[in-house]
């Protein structure tokens, strides 16, 4: 540990050309919107930073976040695994079983303690004292706590880990419960979607990596660049909605013309998530253009919105100027949900000093009392 | 227990030195696997423990039925769509409804890229590991590795230059002493066998694959609009079609279509290509593993059919893969599998984490019934006061996989089991395929029978996948060129067109193996929800009578070079490509009460 390599040592060691390697740069620099400077600051974050170890624990899942992450198109998938992070333990894909990736875990918050970031996938289940989820002969819950309490921050991808998903649809029979409620003192951040599109995944990666802090939050903990506008707002078929053209029945002239979805139930209008412009699978599609309503999936509790083929009742028409946080207010008035507020400033300063927080810099541990996305 | 024999035939015996892997990695889900080892390091106990349970079925109850494909598709996101569809198959065989040609086309171009893409990640990202050394890539003389490749595949990224950048890339990672992923691994076992030629050749095909099988899916996302987890409707698909006239661009295209059509092509050039001879070099280094790892292959297999060519129409006449079960090994007799039928499909749970009035007896999944038990076992070795277990006993209850059985019997399912019925039906092309590869290894049929051959049977289904996913682009294409562009049927799709109560069964083949969807509806809502899924057959645990399923089976008589190094125990489990949130994600209508356990 003496030296660390950093992304750059790594890839021209590869003998990739120093021009490959500021193309990269530009490339990451565009897609995380920094304008004409960004290549440089890339580029100097690249040069001089260690590869940081990522720990990516599974609990009450689907794998469907690992699966979009694999799916990323730039970075690729391949790139950020061998360059840029370095994925010392995620069980999808991790060459070790057994004791030898549980000896992992232990290595890595001995010798990164605040150092390293910790991804989770899916919820923590409290029923049964945690024994819904064994990992290596204990709850899960107790692998969580341990590497939860000595990392630098920690990723809640997808919808389980951010606000509960299906498991914890009523009546949430394992109580599964999201990264936020069980976590004090080390950042959170929320990464809904399920599962979230995989160039936000490796874009909300990235932005840390290049930064060296977290992207500012929203009060549900999600990154305001990726999650502060509605599918509605940036919907192609947003023209429709204006028109008042509607499908109205599946597969009717309505459909073959691409015409709005809300009368079939469509939630774009209550959706905060970038699939309407950054689409899905390299831009490939999103649900709205195969000719199906969003469902909603990175909101919380999604699932105990439905049915999903009911239209939502009427709409004020907020405006795209809107942002995210207006509406959650009304929002988090109807979940009743506890939701964490943490400003994203004292994150960013957390990650910039790379200092831990005392007792008091942070919300106080909670124990969840409610049982996931009921009312 | 010290020695038994189960009524299935299996020789157990737990007095040897006990050793446990979990998590088992490179799956989907959490499992844990036991195994007790002889003097001689040799298996001779194995027990298969699901350690995650979700709960979704409880979930379900009262909702839409037209919403349940949603709920289910998120048990597993890996196989993702295989929930989806035996849902809106179960929905409508419960609703009578029919769907129209080209949604049964469309589901099926969904499905056989499932197929493709989920083999091809299996075979190279959770399971190739088991074969291949990352770190004797690093002695391979690019120059040797490109003759090996050329030698094997006309696939143009072979060149020494080439080979020689994947090396660097896994010099350094070796060397900077953050191996990421790699880390930990059991680099330098004496049971990997590959050349250092072999091991870099693969090493490039790993990354090749992570960055090709992104392109796969994007089929999906054509007509799901994303992926994982696409969109799905009950009574068709949702993406209409539209290539002739105005505001064709908002729907199914031409343009759409040149795409889909694309990546097909090139998914069967990357399969046939890299993944088909990388296979069948690789399993020329590890024939002893044609013999090892059987288990039920060569006595029971099972497959509820897949791939419909007829709309509405699930008979074997129309199905592409047969369903069809075959017993003690008998090719020459295929036995007649209904879901319907209470007398064929039962799951027990003498074993599991949930209690029966009669544990004695089975339930078919249309009166199941799934009450959580979780309690350990009094031969349970720690546990106890925040401690870690270190072993489950297994003669109480010790998994949260339930045991299915077919009339009585431990099943396989999976590639191999579809592979092997297929063949015994006489389908042409698997036939070809499996005798093909046969004859270019040596092997007789039997040895099929085995880890490796389950890996040559999935590889296999991979490139037939492909193949076929060709052909159902064109005959969408053909539809549409006879004037046919009907995606959806909306006759019944409101409720009130409903009957007043209603059940049905979604059947399927997932790429890991047999799945079956029961519904009950009842006043326009889901009053029971149950799911027989792939790797519920294959981990099962011992049932009532103590039969012992295809994990457990296939362990036993397997050698360990050094039982605290894994290897061959993840040899033998990636070879079914397990599968635990679909597994241990069951529980029946009444399991909202949970009992308390308190073992911590």
């Amino acid at each position: 540990m003496s030296h660390r390599d950093t992304f750059y040592d790594v890839i021209s060691q590869r003998g990739v050309s120093r021009r490959d390697f500021l193309r990269f740069c530009t490339i990451t620099a565009t897609m995380l919107g920094l304008g004409p400077k960004g290549m440089a600051t890339v580029a100097h974050a690249m040069e001089t930073k260690p590869r940081i170890p990522v720990l990516w624990l599974h609990g009450l899942e689907c794998t469907c976040c690992s699966e979009s992450f694999l799916r990323s198109g730039h970075p690729m998938a391949s790139e950020i695994i061998t360059s840029m992070i370095s994925l010392d333990y995620d069980d999808t894909i991790m060459a070790a079983a057994g004791d030898q990736a549980e000896e992992i875990v232990h290595d890595i918050i001995r010798d990164y303690r605040g150092e390293y970031i910790l991804a989770i996938e899916g919820n923590i289940p409290l029923a049964n004292d945690g024994m819904a989820c064994i990992v290596a002969g204990r709850p899960f819950r107790h692998q969580f706590d341990e590497a939860a309490k000595h990392a630098k921050a920690i990723i809640a991808w997808g919808t389980c880990a951010s606000s509960g998903c299906v498991q914890a649809a009523r009546p949430n029979p394992t109580k599964a419960t999201p990264v936020h409620k069980l976590v004090s003192h080390v950042p959170v951040i929320n990464v809904p979607g399920c599962p979230p599109i995989a160039e936000v995944m490796t874009g909300v990666l990235s932005y840390i990596l290049t930064y060296d802090r977290l992207p500012e939050l929203d009060n549900q903990l999600r990154p305001k660049m990726f999650y502060s506008q509605r599918v509605h707002d940036k919907c192609y078929r947003r023209a429709h909605f204006d028109a008042g053209q509607f499908v109205e029945s599946w597969d009717d002239e309505g459909a073959r013309q691409g015409w709005c979805l809300y009368k079939m139930g469509c939630r774009g209008p209550t959706t905060y998530n970038a699939c309407a412009s950054m689409g899905w699978n390299e831009g490939t599609s999103f649900p709205i253009k195969s000719g199906h309503g969003c469902i909603g999936c990175s909101e919380e509790g999604y699932f105990d919105r439905g049915p999903f083929y009911e239209r939502l009742p009427d709409m004020e028409q907020w405006g795209i100027e809107s942002n995210a946080d207006k509406i959650a207010v009304a929002g988090a008035a109807v979940l009743g949900g506890a939701i964490a507020v943490q400003t994203g400033a004292t994150l960013m300063k957390r990650l910039i000093t790379g200092k831990r927080l005392k007792d008091g810099d942070a919300p106080a541990a909670k124990e969840p009392e409610n049982t996931g996305n009921q009312k | 227990m010290s020695q038994i024999i189960t009524p299935n035939g299996f020789p157990l015996d737990n007095s040897g030195r006990r050793i446990a892997i979990d998590p088992v990695t490179r799956i989907e889900g959490h499992l844990r696997i036991e195994v007790n080892v002889d003097a001689n390091n040799v298996i001779r106990n194995a027990v298969s423990v699901g350690t995650m349970w979700r709960g979704l079925e409880p979930i379900l109850k009262g909702r839409d039925p037209r919403d349940a494909w949603a709920f289910v598709q998120r048990i597993c996101g890996v196989c993702t769509g295989v929930h989806a569809l035996a849902s809106v198959r179960a929905v409508e065989d419960a609703l009578g409804m029919t769907i129209p040609k080209n949604a049964n086309t469309i589901r099926n171009i969904m499905h056989l890229t499932l197929f493709a893409h989920d083999h091809l990640v299996h075979f190279y990202h959770l399971h190739a590991l088991d074969w291949v050394d990352i770190v004797s890539a690093l002695s391979a003389s690019p120059k040797a590795t490109s003759e090996l490749a050329q030698s094997i595949s006309s696939w143009p990224n072979s060149s020494p230059g080439y080979f020689s950048d994947v090396q660097k890339k896994v010099k350094q990672m070796v060397g900077s002493g953050q191996l990421g992923p790699f880390r930990n691994g059991y680099w330098g076992h004496p049971a990997y066998k590959l050349p250092p030629e072999a091991n870099l050749m693969a090493v490039a095909h790993y990354i090749e694959a992570l960055n090709f099988q992104r392109e796969i899916v994007k089929i999906q996302a054509v007509f799901g609009g994303k992926n994982p987890h696409p969109m799905w409707l009950v009574g068709g698909v949702p993406s209409a079609i539209n290539v002739h006239g105005a505001g064709a661009t908002g729907a199914i295209n031409i343009e759409r279509l040149n795409l889909v059509a694309d990546i097909a092509e090139r998914t069967l050039a990357f399969i046939s290509q890299v993944y088909i001879p990388d296979l069948l070099a690789i399993a020329s280094y590890y024939k002893d593993w044609f013999k090892l790892g059987d288990g039920l292959a060569s006595r029971n297999l099972l497959s509820y059919g897949e791939f419909p060519t007829l709309a509405n129409d699930d008979s074997n006449r129309s199905l592409m893969i047969p369903r069809g079960a075959i017993l003690n090994g008998d090719l020459t007799q295929l036995h007649e599998v209904d879901l319907r039928d209470p007398n064929q499909i039962h799951e027990f749970v003498e074993h599991s984490w949930y209690s029966y009035p009669d544990e004695k007896a089975g339930l078919h999944p249309w009166e199941g019934k799934t009450d959580m038990t979780f309690r350990l076992g009094p031969k349970t070795r720690g546990g106890k006061d925040g401690e870690r277990i270190e072993a489950f006993d297994e003669e109480d209850k010790y998994s949260y996989i339930k045991a299915p059985r077919w009339k009585g019997h431990a099943m396989e399912v999976g590639p191999l089991a579809r592979m092997v019925i297929a063949y015994a039906s006489g389908e042409k092309r698997v036939k070809e395929l499996v005798d093909d590869t046969l004859k270019k290894l040596d092997l007789p049929l039997t040895a099929l029978f085995s880890t490796m051959g389950r890996t040559a049977a999935r590889g296999l289904e991979g490139l037939w996948a492909a193949e076929k996913l060709k052909e159902e682009i064109a005959l969408l294409q053909a539809d549409i060129k006879a004037g046919n562009t009907a995606t959806a049927n909306t006759e019944k799709w409101e409720p009130k067109t409903w009957p007043a109560e209603a059940k049905g069964v979604g059947y399927g083949e997932a790429p890991r193996g047999a799945l079956g969807h029961w519904i009950r509806i009842k006043g326009g809502k889901i009053d029971n929800y149950q799911c027989v899924v792939p790797t519920t057959w294959n981990a099962s645990p011992r049932d009532s009578a103590g039969n012992i399923g295809p994990y457990e089976a296939s362990l036993l008589g397997v050698p360990m070079d050094d039982p605290k190094k894994p290897l061959e125990i993840l040899r033998v489990i990636h070879s079914f490509d397990p599968c635990l949130a679909c597994a241990t994600h069951v529980i029946g209508p009444d399991g909202g009460l949970l009992t308390e356990a308190k073992i911590l």
